[in-house]
């Protein structure tokens, strides 16, 4: 396995900054701190509106290109008005989303052409935990499944491998396969 | 003076007797005392005998496939410091190294020194490195490091869960599980290997194909090849494979790298697939470059057919255990090399040693015996050799220069 970018390959990933950024978060520890944030606002219902506005990292506050919103909802045999995805599947989202773009710089470290890359994400859940019916079944996933298809120019190992490559370097996959500390307060 | 007198202290024993340098080798404790006092009882060494090669010396019985007992280590190690007279002077406890304007300062309880040069060949397995987390289990549980592990015998009847799954880790929870006591291992990366491939060692393989000669000068990413979790063997008279599979048959229960302890469970990382898919893949990648390598060599020929491992099944993997399972933990989460008593100077922020392949920024100062320290068996007692020869060499024309200045 090769770290060389060949110069003609082009996956849009811009390998030459990434190595930078790299070498300059490793150079100076502190700017790898990060903090990503988001706001919600309750619409009416089960209907919710999330906004991520800004960040911080390399020391300082940053503001995103664009304000971007993401609806939440629950579907209609819920009794709801769907106006949105639900969150368990913004989960699956951002996981799918998470490995996609970590496959894209993996494939171009090591100087693969991608063509097209598809994941399915399946999260399996028993709503007798939410519902309160079992307390012995949890709230959350029983499992998620994901599948990729990808046409690239490597061997199925390679790809394989870069697949395996890219959960390592994922922030969501370790999001959810381990678990982390969280408090709700009201302010 | 050379500090520490196992496989790598000795190595460069003989060669700075064969230069005719005057040397002294101070050990805390006997010759190969670590393999004395802190390995468990029935440890045997991961490579064949034949490999037992040593700068004028090498394993000459009569089971040049079998793997050294504990003990058999110990008489080969004493039995190569006598035969060429090497200096040690034991159970010496060196308590400062000091850099001067000239030279060094060894101090020591039993006396000090002053030198030219000093080489640290304390090995890489001073201390255990045991995680933060050891602290959130209850006092009810008996907690010891594979450091301290001796044998099954000495564990409590209950339940055990051994954390890492790279040599120690397997090795310790196979015999565990095979005393009837009921063992969970917690897995996160590990090296898989085969002990034999096509009829041969793995080591075997890895030695011809150039593996083990790798440069540290060479490889892409050095910091991460150092880190490379130990191989997942046993040495084993019936030369058997030890990974996940082979410990899954025997009941032993596998679970993910240990992440958490909240209340009274333990919190396992879901990520086990990846990490055994991923290990899966860098054993096929080695056997596939053996195959490579045996069909060039017209080797096929005297080999039997390869025949690849299955993949790792996780049948009963887990994420969450209560911890009324256990009555024992096993921390074989890796070691650390230690130096409380060398000059910080010759150290980076974090305490860790600045060498370049054993040739220390600190002039004068030499490290020996680390993993992948100038080649990927240099902590092997066949690769310690070449090193030794490598920084003799240096260390002699660092003395020329400072007898000419």
């Amino acid at each position: 396995m090769t770290d060389t970018a060949s110069p003609a390959i082009d996956n849009g990933v811009d390998i030459e900054a990434l190595r930078g950024a790299r070498q300059a978060l490793t150079d100076a520890p502190p700017a790898a701190t990060f903090q990503w944030r988001a706001t919600c606002e309750w619409v009416t219902g089960t209907h919710s509106r999330s906004t991520v506005t800004d960040f911080f990292g390399l020391g300082q506050d940053h503001v995103h290109r664009m304000p971007h919103t993401i609806e939440a909802d629950h579907p209609e045999i819920f009794a709801s008005a769907d106006n949105g995805a639900t969150p368990p599947e913004l989960v699956l989202a951002a996981l799918a989303s998470c490995l996609t773009a970590g496959i894209a710089t993996v494939a171009s470290h090591r100087g693969v052409q991608l063509r097209s890359v598809n994941a399915t994400v399946v999260g399996g859940m028993d709503l007798q935990g939410i519902l309160g019916i079992d307390s012995d079944v949890r709230n959350g996933f029983d499992s998620i499944q994901v599948t990729y298809t990808i046409d690239a120019d490597a061997s199925r190992a390679d790809i394989e491998a870069i697949v395996a490559q890219s959960q390592k370097r994922s922030a969501v996959f370790d999001i959810l396969a381990n678990p982390t500390t969280i408090q709700v307060c009201v302010a | 003076m050379i500090i520490g007198a196992g496989q790598a202290g000795l190595a460069m024993s003989h060669h700075l007797t064969a230069r005719s340098i005057d040397h002294v080798v101070l050990d805390r404790g006997d010759v190969a005392e670590s393999w004395r006092s802190e390995r468990w009882d029935s440890l045997r060494l991961l490579t064949p005998n034949w490999m037992s090669r040593l700068p004028g010396h090498r394993y000459e019985g009569s089971d040049p496939d079998g793997y050294l007992t504990k003990d058999q280590i110990v008489s080969f190690l004493e039995c190569y410091g006598r035969r060429f007279g090497s200096p040690v002077q034991r159970h010496v406890c060196v308590e400062h190294v000091r850099a001067r304007d000239v030279g060094f300062e060894v101090v020591a309880d039993q006396g000090s020194w002053t030198c030219d040069a000093v080489v640290i060949a304390t090995g890489a397995s001073s201390e255990p490195r045991v995680p933060a987390i050891c602290a959130d289990l209850p006092d009810a549980i008996h907690q010891l490091t594979a450091l301290q592990y001796r044998n099954p015998e000495r564990l409590g009847l209950g339940g055990v869960l051994v954390v890492g799954a790279s040599a120690s880790g397997v090795q310790i929870a196979d015999e565990i599980q095979r005393s009837g006591r009921e063992t969970t291992i917690a897995v996160g990366d590990h090296v898989r290997l085969p002990r034999t491939y096509r009829g041969r060692d793995i080591h075997w393989w890895m030695d011809i194909i150039g593996q083990l000669d790798e440069r540290y000068d060479e490889v892409d990413d050095i910091v991460r090849a150092r880190r490379l979790p130990s191989l997942q063997l046993i040495g084993s008279p019936e030369h058997r494979t030890l990974d996940l599979n082979a410990l899954a048959a025997t009941g032993v229960r596998i679970a993910g790298k240990l992440m958490r302890i909240v209340d009274t469970g333990a919190q396992f990382s879901g990520a086990l697939a990846n990490v055994v898919a991923g290990a899966d893949l860098k054993q096929q990648r080695l056997l596939t470059r053996i195959d490579t390598f045996a069909s060039e060599r017209g080797l096929d020929a005297s080999l039997a057919d390869p025949s690849r491992p299955a993949p790792t099944s996780l049948a009963n993997a887990t994420t969450q255990l209560d911890l009324a399972h256990f009555e024992t933990v096993v921390w074989a989460t890796g070691y650390r090399p230690s130096y409380p008593w060398l000059d910080r100077a010759a150290l980076d922020q974090r305490g860790r040693l600045v060498h370049d392949g054993g040739v220390c920024a600190l002039a004068g100062l030499y490290l020996l015996g680390m993993p992948f320290m100038r080649r990927r068996k240099s902590s092997f007692i066949d690769g310690v050799g070449p090193d030794a020869a490598e920084l003799a060499s240096h260390l002699h024309a660092h003395l020329d220069r400072r007898t000419r200045g």
